[in-house]
């Protein structure tokens, strides 16, 4: 056993010894992530899928602020219940534009990857105000202070370029746009015809209630009534993803 | 290593480790233990071969059993409709109308409808379907958009001034606060509320009954009975979707609230939504 008496050697360098185990995890790591990026049956040929509109973006960084993903799941997984519940089960192509993606794995409250057009706006004005004068027995926190609070975003476009970099297709028009888009889509007055061709299925028109100010509300709004509805399951073909 | 030592206490060998002069014995692992761990490599190989395991070049092995959890659940689902025997099937061929008439069906119809409601409707209408300011109570006989089960059916398949649907029912009451003087909208609300209750001041109920003919008889009908052509409500009765009391009324007359209903018909299929409206058609209001 001469070679494994070399372990002594390991034993008594911490230093390379953390070399070593550093050298083994990194094997293990990259055995276990990089097929993701190169296996073509990761993510499912779907059709619909978009980048975010930036309003709807604007109200990502919002529910991510606020810890939503704390409670709330957004992975319907393959399991009768579930697609019996909340509709089909998620697919990986649905979250390919998610940086970080907000699957979660902890339901205090409802999974939310299909919310959108459950409900309308008003119920959602409702319910993020006072969530139990709709459900009752609901114990999520009122965020009734979004509402008052205007939309800032210090810079929309670098948050469309950031995006880009790490692999979100946003063109130079809806970099171009992006300022433009993100009030034109709460805004009822305004003309749409540019953002709905950029982002199809996009949600328009005022959703907090209040059509004169541009609120953290609308935009968390926006972006929930988008959730889950994009990808046109008419054309998708189950089998092809079956794995 | 050092040399062989054995622990002259124990007799055991030990294994040339030594710290601050104190030596490791060198016991053999317990035999359950390593025949268990030989038993996971064994048992990781077959699992390997058996199930979807290794990344190759464009996708990943199969596995000799061709398992997907995804192709579990179409099969389990399929499994669920085909343990509802015929049932689904007739609800699908037969009119929504004709449900009732069918004991059978009925039966099943309220039971899947009443499911589906718990899960799709009591965020809104409640978990005994008894609403809540601005989501209609639906035990009730009053009706927006009509109470036969025809009508509940359409209602509930394209909704209520949603985006999603072409069909949605739609109406907008206009905000007569850009039309009518202030004044007029405290008569004509404490005309509305004189029909079911008190007013808080019987001399506005008369000159409240002139603005109203003149301006609501429209849609809400001469005695504003409402007309469901338009989702209009009746006022008589002392029902009231938002605000009830004089100054809720007011601030509808003002600048409405319209209600949303998203359309369920594409989302839930055409065979929930019958089942949904036999329940609801059942709850008591039912026309």
């Amino acid at each position: 056993m001469a070679f494994l008496d070399k372990h002594e050697i390991l034993e008594r360098n911490a230093t390379l010894l953390m070399v070593g185990a550093l050298a083994v995890v990194t094997i293990g790591g990259i055995v276990e992530i990089a097929p993701l990026f190169y296996l073509e049956n990761t993510i499912e040929k779907v059709e619909g899928m978009r980048p975010y509109s930036p309003l709807e973006l604007a109200g990502r960084d919002i529910y991510i602020r606020e810890g939503c993903y704390n409670c709330h799941s957004q992975m319907i997984r393959p399991f009768r219940d579930e697609v019996e519940r909340y509709g089909h089960y998620s697919l990986a192509a649905e979250s390919m534009y998610d940086h970080p993606f907000q699957w979660g794995s902890k339901r205090t409250g409802p999974d939310l990857a299909r919310v959108g057009g459950r409900y309308s706006n008003e119920w959602h004005v409702d319910h993020l105000n006072e969530p139990r004068s709709v459900v009752p027995e609901s114990i999520m926190p009122s965020y009734s202070f979004l509402k008052e609070t205007p939309l800032t975003v210090a810079n929309v476009e670098a948050n469309l370029k950031a995006s880009v970099m790490v692999g979100v297709p946003y063109t130079d028009e809806m970099i171009e746009n992006a300022e433009l888009d993100l009030r034109a889509q709460a805004d009822p007055d305004a003309d749409t015809s540019g953002l709905e061709e950029r982002y199809p299925k996009a949600v328009l028109g005022d959703f907090d209630g209040n059509p004169a100010q541009l609120s953290e509300m609308d935009a968390l709004i926006a972006y929930l009534q988008m959730l889950g509805t994009l990808v046109d399951f008419s054309t998708y073909d189950d089998a092809s993803g079956y794995r | 290593m050092s040399d062989k030592h054995v622990d002259e206490v124990s007799g055991v060998e030990t294994t040339g480790h030594v710290w601050d002069g104190i030596r490791e014995l060198n016991n053999p692992l317990p035999r359950w233990w390593l025949w268990t761990f030989y038993a996971t490599i064994v048992w990781a190989i077959g699992y390997v071969i058996l199930y979807p395991a290794i990344p190759m070049i464009s996708e990943n092995t199969k596995g000799v059993l061709g398992y997907s959890s995804r192709a579990d659940v179409a099969e389990e689902l399929a499994a669920a409709k085909t343990a509802q025997g015929s049932l689904v099937e007739q609800i699908a061929q037969t009119p929504v109308a004709e449900i009732e008439a069918n004991p059978e069906l009925l039966q099943f119809a309220i039971a899947g409808g009443s499911a589906a409601f718990k899960v799709n409707c009591v965020q809104c209408h409640g978990s005994g379907a008894q609403g809540s300011a601005g989501y209609p109570n639906l035990n009730d006989d009053d009706w927006l958009w009509g109470g036969s089960i025809d009508e509940i059916y359409t209602t509930i398949t394209h909704g209520i001034r949603n985006d999603q649907d072409d069909d949605a029912r739609f109406s907008e009451m206009p905000a007569f606060g850009d039309m009518l003087e202030p004044e007029q909208i405290r008569e004509v609300s404490a005309y509305v509320i004189s029909l079911s209750g008190t007013p808080s001041n019987e001399a506005l109920v008369e000159p409240g009954k002139v603005v109203f003919e003149e301006n609501c008889v429209a849609c809400h009908g001469e005695n504003a009975q409402g007309d469901k052509d338009f989702g209009a409500p009746d006022l008589a009765d002392a029902i009231w979707l938002y605000d009830g009391t004089e100054a809720g009324v007011a601030s509808q007359v003002r600048n409405p609230q319209h209600g949303v209903m998203p359309a369920w018909g594409s989302r839930l299929g055409d065979t929930t939504v019958k089942q949904l409206a036999v329940f609801v058609h059942s709850l008591g209001g039912g026309q």
